[in-house]
């Protein structure tokens, strides 16, 4: 398996604090990997860096053997890195289908000028949004709320709306901003099994966020621990659950945090 | 902005049907046919300069609205209604061109400068981007009255009405000055343009690029990372909004035949707003709406005299603590009220 996506001696600078230090792995091809870490690891801070939220102080990220790292977000997601955010990151006013359409701006063969004389490409786009639009909810099984205001939705389906409004736009590789924090155990199982759904029916190669430990054992093929802007440690769940450095890490709490 | 004003604008999108055809047929009626027959009967051929000015406003609000919709608030559109009355104005008397020519030059000089001045300001958000905005107008002001072309304080007068357009013989518009009524001309002229800035309007608002708007207006961050290049489509917008603003500043020169540097004032820019605050800033026609109010209403107020300012600023106060998503969300409530 080739790399898809690789960190390169990541760093990043907040002034004299270090967020991220010298973070370097590699994600496979139709891979899913968690980046997991206590509050304060620098997950975040990392997640933005790939997304070109923020620029990095030294290092690269590349994606397909591309530099991605400290260009515009807009650039990234051309290139097929997309990430969600958490659920308050939506278009509040939107219903489901239409944030679902909005967000195929990548796949539109139109000009801005073509889609307000109404060309043949830009009505050919329009047909083409909706449809793609309904396959997407349909697939992420959002069919009964598609013209609900995002608004209205509460927390499980946001999340969904998060993962069709990424995948609408055709990534590569769609980055998770933590999908299952705050979720209770059911609604956390779903969640498992619409993102492996996603890598698996779609292709798309995840790497996400997390927090919530038993979810990320059950759904990742390897995971990545941060702690204080380090890497600590890299390997199959099983492999973490293992590791000294993380138990040490999650200081003692190793029954419930580590889900042993 | 509340949920309900919203969820209207999606309401909107579902294509032009009968009503709206009705709607925009009685409109033109209207605009074009009953009111020049009602000024005509009743001799109140000032109302011709009146609703000339409240068209024009309106053409101008229509931009800021523009920047409402992408989540910027811009106090700032006096300046490209006096950079667009200056070209025109310099343009005619210097360089002897015909206004209707100047008038589209002026409108994309106008939209240049936002380009420029865009760039770098577009950045800011909010109340950051307000202020800026504000500034804007004082600065225009400023400069025509520093620039040797301007004229300083003296400004340009006595520019010529505008002359004939014909092509291969065919007068398509004829000469303004040789009118026995140079004031309906202004109207109509006024009125298509008006009629144009709101069709294209609409149909921006419900094309791709008014779904890229809202968009941004909601959550710029989701609307990059779904690979909205922002920074470009700020900027296009803002050169559409001072496009209209300079268009509307050139034709108030052309009717006024002179620009001076306090033409327009940053009081001016902050109406502009408030018209699009009144009509809503839900509703394409908010604008419209709002100028027409906003401009008859202080008229009608005059006969109050010393107490003309505090009843009106009262007065929009309560409006926007009543309808805190403008007059066109009663109207449009009703519509749907019934409909259900």
């Amino acid at each position: 398996m080739s790399a898809l996506l690789e960190f390169r001696g990541v760093t990043k600078r907040f002034g004299g604090l270090t967020a991220n230090h010298n973070i370097t792995f590699d994600v496979a091809e139709n891979e899913i990997v968690s980046v997991i870490g206590p509050n304060g690891a620098g997950k975040s801070t990392l997640f933005k860096m790939i997304s070109s939220f923020l620029p990095t102080t030294s290092g690269e990220i590349r994606f397909q053997g591309e530099r991605i790292s400290n260009l515009k977000p807009h650039t990234v997601a051309r290139k097929g890195v997309v990430r969600t955010f958490q659920e308050t990151t939506i278009f509040k006013s939107m219903t489901v289908r239409e944030s679902v359409i909005v967000a195929q701006h990548l796949r539109a063969t139109a000009s801005l000028a073509g889609y307000f004389w109404g060309s043949k490409a830009a009505r050919a786009d329009v047909q083409a949004f909706g449809e793609y639009a309904d396959e997407l909810i349909d697939f992420l099984g959002l069919s009964n709320i598609r013209n609900e205001l995002a608004s209205n939705l509460p927390q499980g389906h946001l999340r969904a709306l998060g993962v069709a409004i990424g995948l609408a736009t055709d990534p590569k590789i769609l980055l998770l901003d933590e999908p299952f924090a705050g979720m209770n155990h059911d609604e956390t199982m779903s969640m498992v099994h619409l993102v492996r759904k996603v890598r698996d029916d779609r292709r798309v190669t995840i790497l996400l966020v997390e927090h919530d430990m038993s979810a990320v054992m059950s759904i990742s093929d390897r995971i990545v621990v941060l702690n204080f802007g380090e890497m600590i440690a890299e390997g199959t769940p099983a492999e973490i659950q293992a590791n000294e450095r993380v138990i040490e890490a999650y200081l003692g709490s190793e029954d419930d945090a580590i889900g042993v | 902005m509340s949920v309900a004003g919203e969820s209207r604008s999606t309401g909107m999108r579902h294509g032009i049907n009968r009503r709206t055809l009705v709607g925009v047929a009685v409109f033109l009626l209207a605009v074009f046919v009953v009111i020049p027959l009602l000024i005509a009967a009743s001799g109140r051929t000032d109302f011709y300069y009146t609703l000339t000015s409240v068209a024009l406003l309106s053409i101008a609000s229509a931009g800021v609205w523009l920047m409402f919709y992408i989540g910027r608030i811009n106090i700032g559109q006096g300046a490209f209604a006096l950079i667009g009355a200056y070209v025109s104005a310099i343009l005619v008397t210097k360089a002897g061109m015909s206004f209707w020519l100047s008038l589209p030059i002026a409108g994309v000089f106008a939209a240049g400068v936002a380009v420029l001045i865009g760039l770098p300001i577009l950045r800011l958000k909010g109340v950051y981007f307000a202020m800026i905005s504000l500034v804007l107008t004082q600065v225009v002001t400023l400069a025509a009255l520093a620039l040797p072309i301007t004229n300083g304080a003296k400004g340009i007068t006595s520019i010529p009405l505008p002359g004939e357009v014909s092509i291969l013989g065919l007068t398509l518009i004829p000469d303004f000055a040789t009118m026995e009524n140079s004031r309906l001309a202004f109207y109509y002229t006024a009125c298509v343009l008006m009629v144009l800035t709101f069709a294209a309007m609409y149909r921006l608002v419900n094309s791709r690029l008014g779904h890229i708007c809202r968009s941004m207006q909601q959550n710029e961050e989701l609307a990059s990372s779904i690979g909205i290049n922002i920074a470009y489509i700020r900027v296009i917008v803002f050169a559409i909004s001072s496009f209209l603003g300079g268009i509307g500043g050139a034709m108030f020169g052309a009717i006024a035949q002179s620009v001076y540097p306090s033409s327009f004032q940053v009081a001016d820019s902050i109406n502009f707003m408030l018209n699009c605050f009144l009509g809503g800033l839900g509703y394409v026609f908010g604008p419209m709406l709002g100028t027409l109010v906003l401009y008859f209403g202080w008229d009608l107020l005059f006969e109050s005299g010393k107490y003309q300012l505090l009843i009106y600023a009262s007065l929009l106060i309560f409006l926007m603590l009543v309808l805190p998503n403008g007059l066109l969300s009663i109207r449009l409530d009703r519509l749907r009220r019934t409909h259900r």
